[in-house]
């Protein structure tokens, strides 16, 4: 067990710093992904807008939900949700608990994009520039054109080649406002998200202290007990399978001994280790059968003692189980689930 | 034990320099994020000012308010402040030393950030072109106001057909870029000048009281974390308790049962253990049924 007490270690003193990992690694991917990602303004008065704050506002959410499908404890707030009552009550502090923390980590994915997309200006510049003061800026005196006009004029602020406005409206004067609106509301926004984590990170400890030790504790104790139960169930199954497998072999070689009518081989003392692995398998042809045997009719999921002489290797559906290895108690006492 | 003794030892001599470490990294970001942001002026007689003082102060607060964030020890420090005061007196010496060590280790970031907008210039000619005298300029002397006003908001911007190869321009330009650089080192100049002294000078006053401050926020510091430490350790063993019994009360639900004389048997003693009594398929999946249906109650007594 020391080994997987220094794993468990690992995993609990780790976790935090591993999900921060995790929190951290979609952050520095969503920078990656908006300077990958190839920006193209359509240029037109309908879809600017909706093109525009599609990608401002789209990503982020695609973000936000992947955030929380990478989060391993995802399934485990969904466990504790779900299960029936029994014997443990359930307490709804935890789940707010565990619930807040990995929202917040999926938030920050969402909340670097939108930053860099508002500081750096083209979402804003595309779907805003229709929208461009031209009375103050620009020449609105300019004759014969209708509002329509206007508008689709505009709407190619965003594509420098094909602007052809420079008389109505000076296509750097339009971008730079824009560019600086953008950049404000970015700061702005940025400012917003940072204190509002420092509001919610200082005030904590303010209010609440002790329900939030408890919170955390309790949820840290489901997080290592399914871990701990997962690698018990493991255990269990490794020792299953390797009796049933045994136990497979042992009833292979005892059909062939019963089949064939060959005394089972004495082995001298020195073959040992070795011939003892064997199973009494000890030629191809045994062994070509028990793979066969083991391809066309694998052996029921029960155990059963090797004392008995089951005779029939694919009996045992009718055995009751033993348990062995208990003391030997023949009272007929009531053993009370604790 | 000896363990234990380690890693106690590495939080004590790494605090610090864990902190020094996030410190250092947030002055760099600082850095990065100036040189990465896209700086562009407006150029318009009323959002100058603005947008230039705007980029010069906002991003040293969020960068504050993050150094705040980011340190742990602001957690430990508000614990502190606001617990009940129990069986143990509190000391607002000790908490006024952790406060002004957070406090100084935020601040080196968003300095970082003044300075270097400071020595690059490119903020402060932003939000001054416009309050320019244009007088002392030949090519805004004889202009008239509302447009000389039009004019110096877009000296700033290089590549405006107006501006492009005016002397003037480049002339203000200068002017401000050195106003803004020597303010830029003097401001420099002024924090190490401070930082030195009060270095060299503290030892003179209250030194053994700070020793004492310094020593006790070390060990709250340190307390905090051995107490999560001893959580984690505490609820794993109790986990490993319960999972336990929950094995072993299965086991004798089962043997009740299935009441049968028990049979010798010639299995490993070892392999018998770790199956738990459980050895069929049915009985496997009654545990994990149980085991999400009814799960044990949290008392390993």
């Amino acid at each position: 067990m020391d080994k997987f007490r220094m794993i468990f270690q690992f995993f609990q003193s780790n976790q935090e710093s591993f999900m921060n990992g995790i929190c951290g690694i979609m952050a520095l991917a969503s920078t990656q992904l908006y300077s990958a990602f190839d920006f193209n303004c359509p240029c037109l008065p309908q879809y600017n807008m909706a093109y525009g704050l599609g990608i401002l506002l789209v990503p982020p959410f695609i973000l936000f939900l992947l955030g929380f499908v990478l989060n391993n404890n995802i399934s485990m707030l969904a466990e504790e949700w779900r299960r029936p009552q029994g014997q443990r009550g359930k307490d709804p502090a935890v789940l707010r608990y565990m619930f807040c923390s990995m929202a917040q980590r999926a938030m920050i994915a969402p909340a670097i994009w939108v930053s860099v997309t508002l500081l750096d200006g083209k979402c804003i510049t595309c779907a805003f520039c229709t929208s461009v003061p031209v009375e103050t800026l620009g020449n609105a005196s300019h004759p014969l054109l209708s509002q329509g006009e206007i508008q689709r004029v505009l709407a190619r602020i965003p594509c420098k080649e094909i602007y052809n406005g420079q008389e109505l409206m000076a296509n750097e004067v339009a971008v730079r406002y824009l560019r600086c609106i953008s950049q404000a509301l970015g700061w702005c926004f940025v400012l917003l998200m940072t204190t509002l984590a420092f509001l919610v990170r200082s005030l904590r400890p303010c209010f609440s202290q002790a329900a939030f030790l408890k919170s955390r504790y309790w949820s840290h104790y489901i997080d290592i007990e399914r871990k701990l139960f997962d690698e018990t169930c493991a255990e269990h199954a490794r020792s299953f399978a390797k009796v049933c497998i045994q136990q497979f072999f042992e009833s292979m070689s005892t059909d062939l001994v019963a089949a064939h009518c060959h005394p089972p081989r004495k082995t001298s003392e020195d073959a040992g280790e070795a011939s003892k692995k064997l199973l009494g398998i000890t030629d191809q042809g045994t062994m070509n059968m028990a793979l066969k045997s083991w391809h066309r009719c694998k052996p029921p999921l029960h155990l059963h003692s090797p004392a008995l002489p089951s005779g029939n290797g694919w009996a045992g559906e009718g055995q009751p189980p033993v348990h062995p290895s208990t003391p030997r108690r023949e009272t007929a006492a009531y053993y009370s689930l604790v | 034990m000896d363990r234990f003794r380690m890693i106690f030892q590495y939080f004590q001599s790494n605090s610090e320099s864990v902190m020094n470490g996030i410190c250092g990294l947030l002055a760099l970001a600082s850095v990065k994020m100036y040189t990465c942001f896209d700086f562009s002026c407006p150029c318009l007689p009323q959002y100058n000012m603005a947008y230039g003082l705007g980029i010069m102060f906002v991003p040293p607060v969020i960068l504050f308010l993050c150094g705040l964030i980011l340190n742990r020890q602001s957690l430990v420090m508000l614990d502190e402040w606001r617990r009940p005061q129990g069986h143990r007196k509190k000391d607002l010496a000790v908490i006024r030393y952790m406060c002004s060590s957070i406090v100084q280790r935020a601040m080196v970031a968003p300095v970082v950030w003044i300075i270097v907008t400071l020595l690059d210039g490119k903020c402060l000619i932003c939000a001054f072109s416009g309050s320019m005298d244009p007088e002392k300029f030949v090519g805004f002397a004889n202009v008239t106001p509302e447009q000389v006003e039009q004019l110096l908001a877009k000296v700033p911007c290089k590549d405006d057909e107006l501006m492009r190869n005016n002397t003037s321009r480049k002339a203000v330009s200068r002017y401000l870029r050195c106003w803004s650089q020597a303010l830029g080192w003097s401001i420099l100049l002024i924090l190490i000048v401070a930082a030195f002294l009060a270095r060299w000078l503290r030892p003179c006053f209250n030194q053994a009281n700070l020793l004492q401050a310094r020593h006790w926020s070390n060990y709250i510091d340190i307390e905090q974390k051995i107490f999560e430490e001893t959580c984690c350790e505490h609820s794993r063993l109790f986990a490993h308790k319960c999972i336990l019994h929950f094995f072993e009360s299965m086991r004798q639900e089962i043997k009740l049962h299935n009441f049968n004389l028990l049979r010798e048997g010639e299995r490993d003693e070892g392999e018998e253990d770790l199956l738990c009594g459980i050895t069929d398929q049915d009985q496997v999946n009654k545990l994990l049924k149980t085991w999400y249906y009814d799960k044990p109650p949290l008392d390993v007594s």
